[in-house]
């Protein structure tokens, strides 16, 4: 059998330059073995949607150090939604207050991971939690 | 060894440095990486022949070519440095409110963080800019609201700094039409205008139209100021997000300066004399927590800097030798795990920067990897430099740190590095076609990956991050300052009464005539000035550049 490869969206939505965060963790994740696709800055949540939806993802991944990701974050989601994406792994970074974590994680959002973030950890837990959901899936065939 | 005449017995045959050396390899040393932050190895003693300095070739004078140890003879003994603390969210009333409370409590100067929308050429009404008006800084959208952001400040007495890029001309012309409006002459005005495009393609990412285009809108501010705004700078040379998007030390000095001698051609190239328009180049750096690599850079800065002006691009005036330059303290070397830590390594990024003779300040405040900063947490902060400038007594002597071995040889070091990279940017065919191949953006994120692997595997450690790590859980964290929602609503409404109460017809013609002037080659920022005047909004003004200019697309890098 071949080894099925975790596709992944790293996305910059809003107007935030700030790549950084973005650009590491998704050179990461390629090293980790998955398929990566970066959207590139100044992306709106619909612009993040479809590409998603062309790239068929099983992940898609947002930064934003702007502020804005209590606006942002559940537009992507949304936008993922409407096109019949809702089952993709929604994760997400930046500078982001515990709180607005917290409520994220409650609308959708498997994931949030901080400042000082190690991307071990978040490349572990996205296969991690990619494998539990394909394991499932066998499981339900 | 032998035996003296007097019978004693002394060392000869053995060089005492090499005694040293022996001894040194011979002893147990903790198992770190001996590297500066950037990486770069050091050895663990720096001597005489360590660090080779003609002193009057090298270092001089301060106040004197080519200014390694400083700008001014009197330093800070004449005139401290300027606290310049960032400042803006939230509304053009809010943070007025802010700048006031700012200088309230000591502070010399202003300095502006606009929002995204500004940053982006934007109004606050676009569709592209919901969620973040006023979030990272403060949203302008109109001359009205640069009269309001203004309010009650004497602009002819107050210097102003604007950390904005793209639409940096427009910027400027409401500022102008403001100074205008209050009574001021544009001609007493003081401040700086961040307005240094190339590194926005480089790190930042804040652009409005391709090179080209912005270098001669940039090139007009120059020429259009050293007649009638003369003591503004026309552009602060930026490695500050450089060096934030990831750069090494030496990386951030040298696409800095590679950066300012391009805007220097480009003076030169549109018919200036080059002492027109050089003494008000300005720039600015990060201070990053290695204490002497920074202080290194900063004095390194200063000789290349002089050095090429007078001797590659003819300047006779030595104030366009001369580097002055602000600094900011690092804000990725803060932590968002046990914050208040970082008031401790933004007082030594102060310290450094104060020991490398920077000409003003910022210091970040403890909470900036979760907000922007609380009233607190921003005092804390200006109290930091205050306690430097007045308590602890480095602000005695100039340049304390010249003829330090290692010091120099850093300084040395530094400017060899840089002088390679000026070779491999030249081998590119210049800054502009090297952005265009992903040249910078490339090496930055290099540089940045290998970071984040040193820190992962342990290499370089971070307190709090990889080491004396506490379990915070999900506790508590420290006050976090929240702009209110209210901000996205007032800033609409009040661009809504805008366009509701001003001349449609003025605005018309003044956005026509900056529609024609994009292509007639008259200067850019006469015209915005003139539009300013007539309440055009900075996202209208930069929609006409965006057609005629084109938008600017990122080339992949990855």
């Amino acid at each position: 059998m071949v080894e099925r490869k975790i596709r992944v969206l790293v996305g910059k939505p809003g107007l935030d330059g700030h790549d950084r965060g973005a650009k590491i963790v998704a050179s990461v994740l390629r090293d980790h073995g998955m398929e990566v696709i970066y959207t590139g800055l100044h992306k709106t949540p619909e612009m993040i949607a479809e590409i998603a939806v062309q790239e068929d993802v099983d992940v898609v991944g947002l930064s934003i150090l702007s502020g804005a990701h209590m606006e942002l974050f559940p537009r992507v989601r949304k936008a993922l939604e409407e096109r019949g994406l809702g089952q993709v792994l929604l994760v997400g970074g930046g500078i982001i207050p515990k709180d607005d974590m917290r409520e994220l994680e409650r609308e959708g959002f498997a994931k949030l991971f901080g400042p000082g973030t190690k991307t071990d950890d978040i490349a572990n837990y996205i296969t991690d939690e990619m494998s539990r959901r394909w394991a499932k899936e066998g499981a339900d065939v | 060894m032998s035996t003296s005449t007097d019978g004693a017995s002394i060392v000869t045959a053995v060089n005492p440095r090499e005694m040293w050396a022996t001894a040194m390899a011979a002893g147990k040393v903790r198992d770190v990486e001996f590297t500066t932050l950037s990486g770069e190895p050091v050895q663990p003693l720096y001597g005489p022949e360590d660090a080779s300095v003609d002193y009057e070739r090298d270092l001089g004078w301060p106040g004197q070519f080519p200014y390694t140890r400083g700008v001014h003879p009197t330093m800070y003994r004449g005139r401290l440095w300027t606290m310049r603390q960032f400042a803006g969210f939230g509304t053009a009333r809010e943070t007025n409110e802010r700048f006031k409370f700012l200088l309230d409590h000591g502070q010399t100067g202003l300095s502006t963080a606009f929002d995204f929308p500004t940053l982006m050429g934007r109004d606050s009404d676009d569709p592209m800019c919901r969620g973040e008006v006023g979030q990272v800084g403060v949203a302008i959208s109109s001359l009205r609201d640069m009269e309001m952001l203004m309010d009650g400040i004497p602009m002819d007495r107050v210097s102003t700094s604007m950390t904005i890029n793209g639409p940096a001309p427009i910027l400027l012309a409401f500022y102008i039409a403001c100074a205008e409006n209050q009574g001021v002459d544009p001609k007493v005005t003081r401040g700086t205008l961040q307005n240094d495009i190339l590194k926005e393609y480089q790190a930042q990412h804040a652009w409005l139209v391709p090179p080209e285009p912005a270098l001669r809108m940039i090139t007009d501010v120059m020429s259009y100021c050293a007649e009638h705004v003369p003591k503004f700078n026309t552009i602060s040379i930026s490695g500050y997000h450089i060096r934030e998007a990831g750069s090494t030390a030496a990386q951030e000095l040298a696409f800095t300066l590679a950066n300012g001698m391009e805007y220097v051609r480009r003076g030169i190239a549109a018919g200036m004399d080059v002492d027109e328009f050089a003494p008000r180049l300005s720039f600015f750096f990060d201070s990053h927590v290695d204490f002497f690599e920074e202080i290194a850079k900063f004095r390194a800065a200063r000789r290349i800097w002089a050095r090429k002006m007078r001797d590659e691009f003819g300047a006779k005036d030595p104030r366009s030798w001369m580097l002055r330059f602000h600094t900011q303290t690092a804000g990725v070397s803060l932590t968002a795990q046990q914050p208040e830590n970082n008031i401790v390594r933004t007082a030594f990024e102060a310290l450094a920067a104060v020991l490398g003779g920077t000409q003003s300040l910022h210091t970040n405040s403890m909470d900036e990897t979760l907000s922007l900063p609380t009233e607190k947490a921003a005092k804390i902060a200006l109290r930091t430099q205050q306690i430097i400038a007045e308590e602890i007594e480095v602000t005695n002597v100039v340049d304390p740190l010249a003829g330090s071995y290692f010091v120099e040889a850093e300084t040395n070091r530094l400017e060899a590095q840089a002088e390679q990279y000026f070779l491999e940017v030249e081998q590119r065919g210049g800054v502009v076609p090297a952005i265009d191949a992903g040249y910078f953006q490339r090496e930055i994120h290099n540089s940045a990956a290998r970071y984040q692997r040193a820190v992962e595997a342990g290499r370089k450690r971070i307190v709090g991050v990889n080491s004396y790590v506490e379990d915070e859980g999900d506790g508590p964290e420290i006050e976090v300052h929240r702009i209110d929602p209210e901000t996205e609503r007032e800033a609409l409404a009040g661009l809504r009464d805008l366009k509701r109460t001003r001349d449609g017809a003025a605005v018309e013609r003044e956005l026509a005539a900056v529609r024609e002037t994009c292509h007639d080659g008259s200067n850019l920022l006469e015209r915005f000035i003139s539009a300013a005047h007539a309440y055009c909004t900075v996202g209208e003004i930069a929609q006409v550049l965006r057609d005629e200019f084109g938008e600017y697309r990122e080339p992949k890098i990855l």
